[in-house]
């Protein structure tokens, strides 16, 4: 882990207005650096997911101030946005959100088609890298739709990784895998995060997944209540 | 920073779209297909009429036609010198007046120095009476030179019996309507005798007959050489009643009549003017034909829509994690407008075809009368025109679901 700051969150409050007005953020504040791997827990409707949708820049209804690599995406366009999260960040929820109609390799490649930092056969073969990584170098040409779950998470991952971005943020990444691809989705998260240095941030309520973070922060009705470093 | 790449991803997922669900496309594409050919064929049909009864309108009358109009008088004859405020009220009649052009082969002349004028040529029209034994039928006739009258008119093709150039070396020739020559009991080569309007009675030899494609008309009318029509209304050889004028286009008529009366000093006509009731009748037609093929291709556009935004309900998944990665709104729009556009022109193209079979087998059908096989023809104007509003059609019916796509809040989709 360096020093280099990557993501900073500077009160961060949020309101939702349905049923009834309530603050679901409140004053969150925090730094992420280089390499670390945070894990965001807490009860069931404390505002994790919501914490982590405003720290994706997809959400934009906010107070406070968020910086990412030194730049604060607060305010910014929803295109300037939509070119942050294509080079900087990468995706991985509790459902892969893969195409279906497309193969492995494809759903893997699309980001960095969209991003277009290199030619089509360089994007295959990084595709194929990371598709290997994640022991999936057989499936690539399948279609998508004909993988198990955990090979359709895995593939997800490899998505995520195509860019090299600087943040992985996951919501509940391990909450539809059985335990031995939940252990195959940490030591991948493990690896990027200690030899890649790319900075991992994961909702989790997985307790054994938490733990094994560098880092936990607490989360409860909106509010950070405490943080652990491991 | 500026891309190092342009992989055009998006148009890459409109295509896998397009072509992995083959049976909507094909659904959406057919609709398309059968609006177009539709538009297309109602269109040629539209244009192939149109051209089929101006046809036929051009050989009675010319673009335009010149002639001394009655003059009515003035009922109310306001006094010249206002202190004496005396004015004349007189019943509004016609002012005695002969139906002459006065020295038509100047006029003629500055006509044809006119700017898109075709052809000028001069006649001599009247009514008359023909008779053949106990048999009497009012007509009228009209003195022409045959060759220009023949150029105008195109008589030549209604010619049905003997020779219409005889009338040229028969100067006491006629060319007869076939209703008068029924009427008459008359054939090629007989004797009649005509009376004219200042009862003049003159023997006259049918040189020729004709039918136009209004039996009316072919009842009363008849041709004769522009000498023998001014000998019977004893007139001079420079008495001239009507000057007809052709002109470049003749939907233009209209304008170039008000110059031509400015001109000549006389009334200038343009055959709208003096068909009202066929010009409206086209127009009619025309409106009915125009509002069916846009009714249908209306429905094709909804065809669109409606699988557009099937699919893209469908695709709400793709659509958010596709945001989440960094896809603009644009990005979205493209991916859902050039799948409209790919449907549409698939349809479009199968349209066209559709659309040339079904001009072609119309075109080969025998109608009968005058007017022979069905007057439709291959119109490129119409085709291009049907495959222009064809495109644009489906380029909205896109756009529309396409851009709710791009609205897509993915928050709301990926937190579920
Ligand atoms: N779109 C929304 N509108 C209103 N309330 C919402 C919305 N999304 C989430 N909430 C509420 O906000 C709170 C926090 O939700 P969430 O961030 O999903 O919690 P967590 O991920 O920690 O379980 C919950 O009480 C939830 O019901
Ligand atoms: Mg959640």
């Amino acid at each position: 882990m360096s020093n280099e700051i990557i993501l900073e969150a500077k009160k961060i409050g949020k309101y939702f207005y349905e049923p009834e007005k309530f603050r679901v953020l409140d004053d969150i504040s925090f730094e992420v650096k280089r390499g670390e791997f945070v894990s965001l827990v807490g009860k069931s409707g404390c505002g994790k997911s919501t914490l982590l949708y405003v720290l994706s820049t997809m959400d934009t209804d906010y107070e406070g101030d968020l910086r990412i690599h030194n730049q604060s995406v607060t305010g910014m366009k929803q295109n300037q946005l939509a070119g942050i999260r294509n080079e900087k960040i990468g995706f991985v929820f509790q459902f892969h959100y893969l195409l279906p109609e497309f193969s492995c390799l494809k759903n893997v490649m699309i980001p960095a088609l969209k991003l277009g930092n290199f030619s089509k056969e360089e994007i295959e073969h990084r595709a194929l890298e990371r598709l290997k990584m994640l022991g999936l170098a057989d499936q690539a040409l399948k279609p998508a739709s004909k993988l198990s779950g955990g090979q359709q998470q895995r593939v997800a991952i490899a998505r995520a990784l195509i860019n090299d971005p600087l943040i992985i943020m996951g919501d509940e990444p391990t909450g539809n895998l059985d335990s031995k691809n939940t252990d195959i989705v940490f030591d991948i998260f493990k690896q990027l995060s200690h030899e890649m240095h790319q900075t991992i941030i994961a909702v989790t309520h997985d307790n054994d997944f938490a733990k094994r973070s560098d880092r936990i922060i607490e989360m409860q009705d909106g509010k950070i209540l405490g943080e652990v470093k491991n | 920073m500026p891309k190092k790449f342009n992989h055009n991803i998006s148009s890459d997922i409109s295509m896998t779209y397009t072509f992995s669900k083959m049976k909507l496309t094909v659904v959406a594409a057919l609709g398309v297909t059968i609006g177009i050919a539709i538009y297309i064929f109602l269109n040629s049909m539209m244009a192939g009429f149109a051209r089929m009864s101006d046809t036929l309108i051009f050989r009675n009358i010319a673009h335009i036609r010149v002639y001394k109009d009655d003059d009515i008088s003035r009922p109310l004859i306001a006094s010249e010198n206002s202190d004496k405020k005396v004015n004349a009220l007189v019943n509004p009649k016609i002012v005695p007046e002969s139906q002459t052009i006065v020295n038509p082969a100047l006029l003629m002349d500055l006509l044809r120095k006119e700017k898109d004028v075709t052809m000028v040529t001069s006649q001599v029209a009247t009514g008359i009476f023909y008779h053949k034994g106990e048999s009497q039928i009012a007509g009228n006739t009209i003195g022409v030179n045959i060759e220009e009258a023949d150029k105008m008119f195109d008589i030549q093709t209604t010619m049905v019996a003997g020779k219409m150039l005889d009338l040229k070396s028969t100067p006491n020739g006629i060319l007869l309507g076939v209703g008068v020559a029924d009427k008459l009991s008359v054939k090629v080569g007989d004797n009649i005798s005509i009376s004219s309007p200042v009862n003049v009675t003159k023997v006259m030899k049918v040189v020729g007959l004709f039918r136009t494609a209004n039996s009316q008309i072919d009842k009363v009318k008849s041709f004769m050489n522009i000498s023998a029509a001014q000998q019977i209304l004893l007139q001079n050889p420079s008495y001239v009643t009507d000057l007809d004028v052709n002109i470049v286009d003749y939907k233009n008529a209209v304008n170039y009549s008000n110059r031509f009366s400015a001109l000549t000093g006389y009334k200038a006509e343009a055959w709208q003017t003096a068909n009202e009731t066929f010009v409206a009748a086209s127009k009619m037609r025309s409106i009915i034909l125009t509002s069916i093929s846009f009714t249908v291709l209306i429905v094709a556009g909804f065809g669109i829509y409606n699988i557009l935004s099937m699919t893209i309900s469908q695709k709400m998944n793709d659509i958010a994690i596709l945001k989440a990665m960094g896809f603009k709104g644009n990005d979205v729009t493209r991916i859902f407008v050039q799948q409209a556009l790919m449907i549409g022109a698939i349809g479009v193209t199968v349209g066209l075809l559709l659309a040339l079979l079904m001009v072609n087998v119309l075109s080969h059908t025998y109608v009968g009368g005058d007017i022979g096989y069905f007057p439709i023809r291959f119109e490129p104007f119409v085709f291009f025109q049907g495959a222009m509003v064809g495109l644009i059609v489906t380029f909205f019916a896109g756009l529309i679901p396409a851009r709710k796509a791009a609205n897509v809040d993915p928050v709301s989709i990926l937190r579920k």
